[in-house]
C-alpha cells in the first residue's frame, strides 16, 4: 500500500465509525419528538446492551480446553461478591483484577 | 444576568461535574492505559512508526477497529472491505445512540464531541451513572466523553514510544480491569433499576449474548444479539403491552 492508500484507508475507517455514532441522532434529531417506541428503546436497551457488554469482555475466554475458563469464573465471582458486600466500585474492580493476575501468571 | 456571570456559572458547573466524573473514569483510565500500551506495541512491532498508533487513536477512536485497521494497512488496498468491516465492527454504536437519544439533547457545543467520542465505556457510564442533583448532567456526559478520548490518545502515544519497555514486566491478566468495570456497572444497574422490567431486559440481554456467542462466534454475536433484542423489544412493546415509565 502506498502512503496515500494508507491515509485513505484510515480516513474511511474514521468516517465510517463517526457515521455509526451519529446516525441514530440524524434519523431522530433532537428537538423533534421521537416515536414512542424509540423512547421505549431508550429505557429498555441500556440494561440489555450493558449485559451484552459484560459477555463481550469475556469473548476470548477458553472454555473447552485447559484452564476451562476457571480463572475468569473466579475473578468474576470475586468481583460480584465483593461488590454486593461493599458496593465500592474501585475495590471490587481492583480485587478481581489482582486475583485474576495472580491466577493466570501462576498456572 | 450579565454575560460574565453566565460564563462564571457555566465554568463552575463544568468544574463541579468534572470533579464528579474524574474518579468514576479512573478504572477506564487504567484499562485504556494498558490496552493502549498494547496497541502501541503491536503497531510498532508490525513496522509502523511511533506516531501511527496515537494518530489512529485520535482519528478512528475505536479500540478493536484500530487493531483491525493495522491488519488492513498491511494487506492490499481495499476501501470497500474497509468500510464494510468498520460498519460491522462498530455497528453497536447505533444502539448506544438509540439509547441516548433523550439524554444527549440541549447540550450546545458539547453535543458534537460527546457523540463523536461515544464508545463502549462512555456509553456504559453515561447511561447508568446516577447523578446527584447538584451535578450538571450535560457537563458530566461531556467530561466522560473527552476523558475517554484523552486517556486513549495518551495511552497509545505512550505505547508507540515506550511499549517495548513493557515486555520486561509480567502484566498478564491486567486486562481484567475492563470486564471488572462492566461487571460492576451492570450489577449497579440491576440493583438500582427503577422497575423489575428493566432488570429482566438486562438479564435477557446477557443470556441472549451468551447464546449468540456460542452459536455464531465472537465476530458477529454482538450485532446479532442487539438486533435480536431490538426485535424482542418491538414485540414486547407492540403486542406484549410492556411499557416503561
Amino acid at each position: 500500500m502506498s502512503n496515500w492508500e494508507m491515509v485513505i484507508t484510515v480516513a474511511i475507517v474514521a468516517i465510517g465509525t463517526l457515521f455509526t455514532r451519529f446516525v441514530s441522532f440524524l434519523i431522530f434529531p433532537p428537538g423533534k419528538t421521537a416515536p414512542p417506541f424509540v423512547l421505549f428503546l431508550g429505557k429498555a436497551l441500556p440494561a440489555s446492551v450493558m449485559g451484552m457488554l459484560v459477555v463481550y469482555t469475556f469473548k476470548e475466554t477458553t472454555v473447552l480446553t485447559y484452564p476451562y475458563g476457571i480463572p475468569e469464573l473466579i475473578a468474576f465471582l470475586v468481583t460480584v461478591g465483593l461488590h454486593l458486600w461493599k458496593r465500592n466500585m474501585l475495590v471490587s474492580i481492583a480485587a478481581g483484577t489482582i486475583i485474576y493476575m495472580i491466577i493466570v501468571q501462576n498456572i | 444576568m450579565s454575560n460574565s456571570s453566565v460564563i462564571s456559572e457555566q465554568s463552575h458547573k463544568g468544574r463541579h461535574a468534572f470533579s464528579y466524573a474524574f474518579p468514576i473514569m479512573l478504572p477506564v483510565g487504567v484499562s485504556f492505559f494498558f490496552i493502549g500500551l498494547g496497541f502501541g506495541l503491536y503497531a510498532t512491532s508490525q513496522g509502523f512508526s511511533w506516531w501511527v498508533p496515537p494518530v489512529m487513536a485520535m482519528t478512528i477512536f475505536a479500540g478493536s477497529m484500530e487493531f483491525v485497521t493495522i491488519g488492513m494497512l498491511l494487506a492490499g488496498f481495499d476501501p470497500i472491505t474497509a468500510l464494510m468491516l468498520t460498519l460491522f465492527v462498530n455497528g453497536r454504536h447505533v444502539f448506544y445512540g438509540l439509547s441516548m437519544l433523550s439524554k444527549y439533547v440541549n447540550m450546545g457545543w458539547k453535543w458534537y464531541p460527546t457523540v463523536a467520542w461515544m464508545c463502549d465505556e462512555s456509553f456504559a457510564i453515561n447511561a447508568t451513572t446516577k447523578l446527584p442533583d447538584d451535578v450538571d448532567e450535560k457537563w458530566f456526559y461531556f467530561h466522560v466523553a473527552w476523558l475517554n478520548y484523552a486517556f486513549w490518545a495518551f495511552s497509545t502515544f505512550m505505547g508507540g514510544l515506550f511499549g517495548n519497555l513493557l515486555a520486561n514486566y509480567d502484566l498478564r491478566g491486567i486486562d481484567f480491569v475492563l470486564p471488572g468495570l462492566f461487571i460492576v456497572i451492570f450489577l449497579d444497574m440491576l440493583l438500582n433499576a427503577r422497575s423489575h422490567t428493566i432488570r429482566i431486559f438486562g438479564v435477557v440481554g446477557a443470556i441472549v449474548a451468551i447464546f449468540m456467542l456460542i452459536i455464531f462466534g465472537k465476530s458477529t454475536f454482538m450485532l446479532l444479539s442487539m438486533t435480536f433484542m431490538l426485535v424482542a423489544c418491538y414485540i414486547a412493546y407492540k403486542w406484549g403491552g410492556v411499557h416503561l415509565e
